[in-house]
């Protein structure tokens, strides 16, 4: 989809006469986040959706508890020292950002006054500002009132090296300026598009300056309020456990009317997701849990208990397939993988096409995710509806033998393909997960048709992500010829997201396997359009080169994309709860309640 | 006494010392990395990893971190945690009076099993009691903890609805309220410890039992005319509790170590499941305070055995 094409349809939606949902989903099928597309939409001048949520109880509290399940606990409650996602959840029953992303990619307000736009003024013509407008009357759970000294405070906080908090990469290159007690307004060193980073979802928790004021930089660890939150949230602390237990009661003075319903909170942490599906979905002990990375079949049966049902949220995470372009068996310069080398089959681009032929995404779909996957051949979330037309994807065996026959890949005695002496064989790894290796024997199963010979490695999920330079099985090193795995999308702008193919990023010695491109494809137009669209002001111009980027990686077939995972999470029948795939499961934990 | 209780102290002080060298070695050269989830998060800046290595003392050789671990647990200091940020004597208080009642309350529950029906089993050896008993005992310890553990879950709280399976350590209820909770969560986590445990020292008691009652003395007593119950429980229960002291006294450490299995069913917050999940995070100070502890107890305790058997029978002298 070229750039023309995209400002018709900005103009279509401007006009009325295509849903904004519509384009917004569009947009997502072509390799771009909802937040993205929403953002464009902002650009060009056209008003968010207005989504008021359906919140029915007319008063505050009265609502009981709400019990949560966590099978990975927070370990601790300071949201700038986040280790993963479960530390931000629990701190963000507590803490709250200005703004936070809805399902569709809308900002919604939560601690600004309002969305800044062109139109009041918050968005500066250069695309190096943004105006924060702060809600007034909003106080601390101590009584203190919130301001702008806040906000920049916790710019002065994240930024400094010293307190090494993991939200340091988006507040350190910005700056944070006070205009009056209740305005903030954010510069960046060059033009932004996407400029809903610093202070919005997961990262942009703002912290009190009054109670972290003495513990900024090398005394962050000694903080008392490390681990007794004291913030704005609808919740205030009561106790900790770490790894076990988070307990919030009613914040009385929340600064949103009849919010929040129930009166206390409960996130138990610990144990496995099959027992917290079985505790939410049969017997109805507690009313939500998190990530159900459970097979289908099994949250199925629980469900017909009738306590609660699974919710599927479409996100950005994705199962895929990487074909190593370098030779992983030979050391090169006293390196395995070497870019120097060449891998003697899958830099050939039939073998890509035939291996991409031989992914069964249908069956894997079907008998292993069920529900909690849906099958796709592009490197983006794909809602069903909505699926690109230029990003088709099929399952034939004929085709790739066909393929692989007039590439000169000819059948031996033995069955397996071979070319110049060099025989079909790939050794495919993956972590220890039972579901993966269901995947493993389904691709194993097709290419053996093909002639293609798989042998099938597992590696422990600890050792395959993690980044111990000295161990040869790491995701990072990939030293097989092909691996899968699920690569996250954790941050709505696809910036991040799409650097895992330019050729500086690159994982080798040099950069002790650290570089995010593990595949090790690399081309000079893929490099070239990233390159532009970083210093892209115009979001559509933007999104043109971001989705003409996906395409390239899919058409070269660099890599293999299998299964979009949406979100998986289960809710007692009656809680009522407003999720998002683009922001944290309590991103508006306000409006949770319990239907009568 | 004194003095052997003396010289086992000096004794112990190398074991414990060879004991944390061991771990702490093997604790660092296994692979992982406690920041290692942020590494997979592209947000995170690799600099921030590389700081918080260099601020928590990662980079350092082996030798000079165990060291400065070594001189801070002198000075009482246990650690801090990595993943958690919070001084690791808080993190293990905060789960040890948890892991104290559970364990505790099963280890309880195994020896009042296993006394009055080893005991009975002996005296009358073959009968239909002993049978049943034995063929009992054999099923408790043959079936292991994780599958009786979600056999009652399946039965009393999927299919009955009768207990909870979540185990939650702060119940806000108060008075009996309180009590009626805790018991009824706890039941089914102490069942399945304590049933294994008595079930296995039964078996030990009842052994034990026979080995003494076919003495000689024993005769001697019941030829006194003494009557069945005095013969015994004076003259061989005494004797043939023992071995079972020790097999008990061995056993206590575990209540402090936890369960790792059972706490992880039931999501019992002891020392186990921090145990399990330090191990998990490779939040190596948290590791090595509870290994550390552990390996104390166990010393500790092989000590008060021996102790116990001297008081237990006289004939026994330490020199």
């Amino acid at each position: 989809m070229q750039e023309r094409e995209i400002t018709h349809l900005i103009e279509d939606v401007r006009v009325g006469k295509l849903p904004r949902r519509n384009f917004i989903l569009q947009m997502v099928s072509l390799g771009l986040t909802a937040p993205m597309a929403s953002m464009m939409l902002m650009h060009a001048g056209v008003a968010q959706a207005q989504t008021a949520p359906t919140y029915k109880p007319t008063k505050r509290g009265g609502g009981g508890a709400l019990k949560v399940l966590w099978w990975q606990g927070a370990t601790l409650l300071q949201p700038h020292f986040a280790n993963g996602t479960k530390d931000q959840e629990g701190s963000r029953i507590f803490y709250e950002p200005l703004a936070v992303w809805d399902n569709d990619g809308n900002l919604v307000p939560i601690l600004a006054a309002e969305i800044p736009t062109k139109a009041n003024g918050g968005l500066s013509a250069d695309g190096k500002s943004v105006t924060w407008k702060l809600k007034k009357g909003v106080t601390w759970h101590d009584g203190q009132p919130f301001t702008a000294d806040d906000c920049i405070f916790t710019w002065e906080y994240a930024k400094d090296p010293a307190t090494t908090a993991v939200t340091m990469g988006i507040y350190k290159d910005v700056k944070v300026e006070k205009v009056d007690s209740h305005t903030i307004k954010v510069t960046f060193a060059k033009p932004t598009p996407f400029w809903a980073t610093a202070f919005v979802a997961a990262e942009g928790m703002i912290i009190p300056k009054h109670l972290f004021a003495p513990y900024i930089g090398d005394k962050s660890r000694d903080a008392p309020t490390n681990l007794k939150p004291v913030g704005t949230g609808p919740y205030k602390f009561v106790d900790f456990k770490p790894g076990d237990m988070v307990r919030g009661e009613i914040n009385n003075n929340y600064h949103m009317a009849n919010r929040p319903f129930f009166d206390s909170i409960e996130m138990k942490g610990g144990g496995d997701a099959t027992s917290a599906a079985r505790a939410v979905l049969q017997t109805g002990e507690y009313d939500y849990a998190w990530n159900l990375q459970v097979e289908d079949e099994v949250l199925k049966r629980m469900e017909a208990g009738g306590k609660g049902k699974v919710h599927i949220i479409p996100s950005g995470d994705i199962e895929f397939i990487q074909l190593n372009f370098t030779d992983p068996f030979t050391e090169v310069e006293g390196e395995r993988a070497s870019i120097k080398s060449k891998h003697f089959a899958f830099t050939d681009p039939a073998v890509r096409q035939a291996m991409s032929l031989l992914a069964d995404r249908k069956s894997i779909q079907e008998f292993i995710y069920g529900r909690t996957g849906v099958a796709t051949g592009n490197f983006v979330n794909n809602p069903p509806r909505f699926r690109s037309p230029n990003t088709t994807w099929e399952f034939n065996i004929d085709k790739a033998n066909a393929v692989l026959e007039t590439a000169g890949w000819k059948k031996g005695s033995d069955g397996v393909r071979e070319k110049g002496g060099k025989k079909m064989k790939f050794v495919l790894q993956t972590s220890v997960n039972s579901i993966r290796q269901k995947e493993q024997a389904v691709l194993k199963q097709a290419c053996q048709k093909a002639g293609v010979d798989l042998e099938l490695k597992s590696v422990t999920a600890a050792v395959f992500f993690s980044s111990d330079v000295a161990n040869p099985d790491t995701y990072g090193k990939f030293w097989a010829d092909m691996q899968m795995y699920t690569t996250t999308m954790t941050q709505p702008d696809a910036e991040r997201f799409m650097d895992q193919y330019t050729s500086w990023e690159i994982s080798s010695k040099a950069n002790k396997w650290q570089g995010r491109n593990m595949c090790r494809w690399s081309s000079p137009d893929f490099d070239k359009a990233y390159r532009a669209a970083e210093g892209e002001l115009d979001p559509v111009k933007r999104a043109a080169l971001y989705i003409s980027m996906n395409d390239m990686v899919i058409k070269a077939n660099a890599v293999i994309p299998l299964i979009s995972r949406p979100r998986v999470r289960g809710a007692n029948l009656k809680l009522v709860s407003t999720l998002s795939g683009w922001d944290l499961d309590f991103s508006t934990l306000q409006n949770w309640y319990r239907e009568a | 006494m004194g003095s052997y209780l003396l010289r086992r102290l000096l004794i112990a002080l190398p074991s414990v010392l060879g004991i944390s060298v061991v771990l702490f070695t093997v604790l660092a050269l296994a692979p992982g990395d406690p920041f290692e989830e942020l590494a997979t998060n592209p947000n995170v800046p690799a600099e921030v990893r590389a700081m918080l290595r260099a601020k928590f003392g990662l980079d350092d050789p082996i030798w000079q971190r165990y060291f400065h671990w070594l001189t801070a647990m002198l000075r009482g200091d246990w650690g801090f945690s990595f993943i958690s940020r919070v001084d690791v004597d808080t993190l293990i208080l905060q789960r040890l009076p948890v892991t104290l009642v559970v364990i505790g309350a099963s280890q309880v529950l195994a020896m009042l099993i296993a006394l009055p029906v080893g005991i009975y089993s002996a005296a009358k050896p073959y009968s239909w009691f002993d049978r049943i008993a034995s063929t009992l005992a054999f099923i408790g310890f043959s079936l292991p903890t994780f599958f009786t553990g979600l056999l009652l879950i399946l039965l009393f709280s999927i299919t009955l609805d009768w207990l909870p399976f979540v185990y939650r350590a702060d119940i806000s209820a108060t008075g009996w309220q309180w009590w009626w909770e805790h018991i009824r969560q706890s039941i089914m986590p102490v069942m399945v410890l304590g049933l294994f445990q008595g079930a296995s020292w039964t078996r030990y008691v009842r052994s034990a039992m026979l080995d003494v009652i076919r003495l000689d003395y024993v005769t001697t007593a019941r030829s006194k005319g003494l009557k069945e119950r005095v013969v015994v429980m004076k003259h061989v229960v005494r004797n043939a509790l023992i071995p079972v002291v020790t097999l008990v006294a061995l056993q206590m450490p575990a209540v402090f170590g936890g369960a790792i299995v059972t706490e992880q069913i039931f999501r019992i917050p002891g020392i186990g499941s921090l145990l399990i999940d330090a191990i998990l995070r490779n939040d190596t100070p948290v590791i090595m305070a509870v290994t550390f502890v552990f390996a104390c107890l166990v010393i500790l305790f092989n000590l008060i055995a021996d102790l116990l058997y001297g008081w237990l029978d006289p004939r026994i002298s330490y020199r």
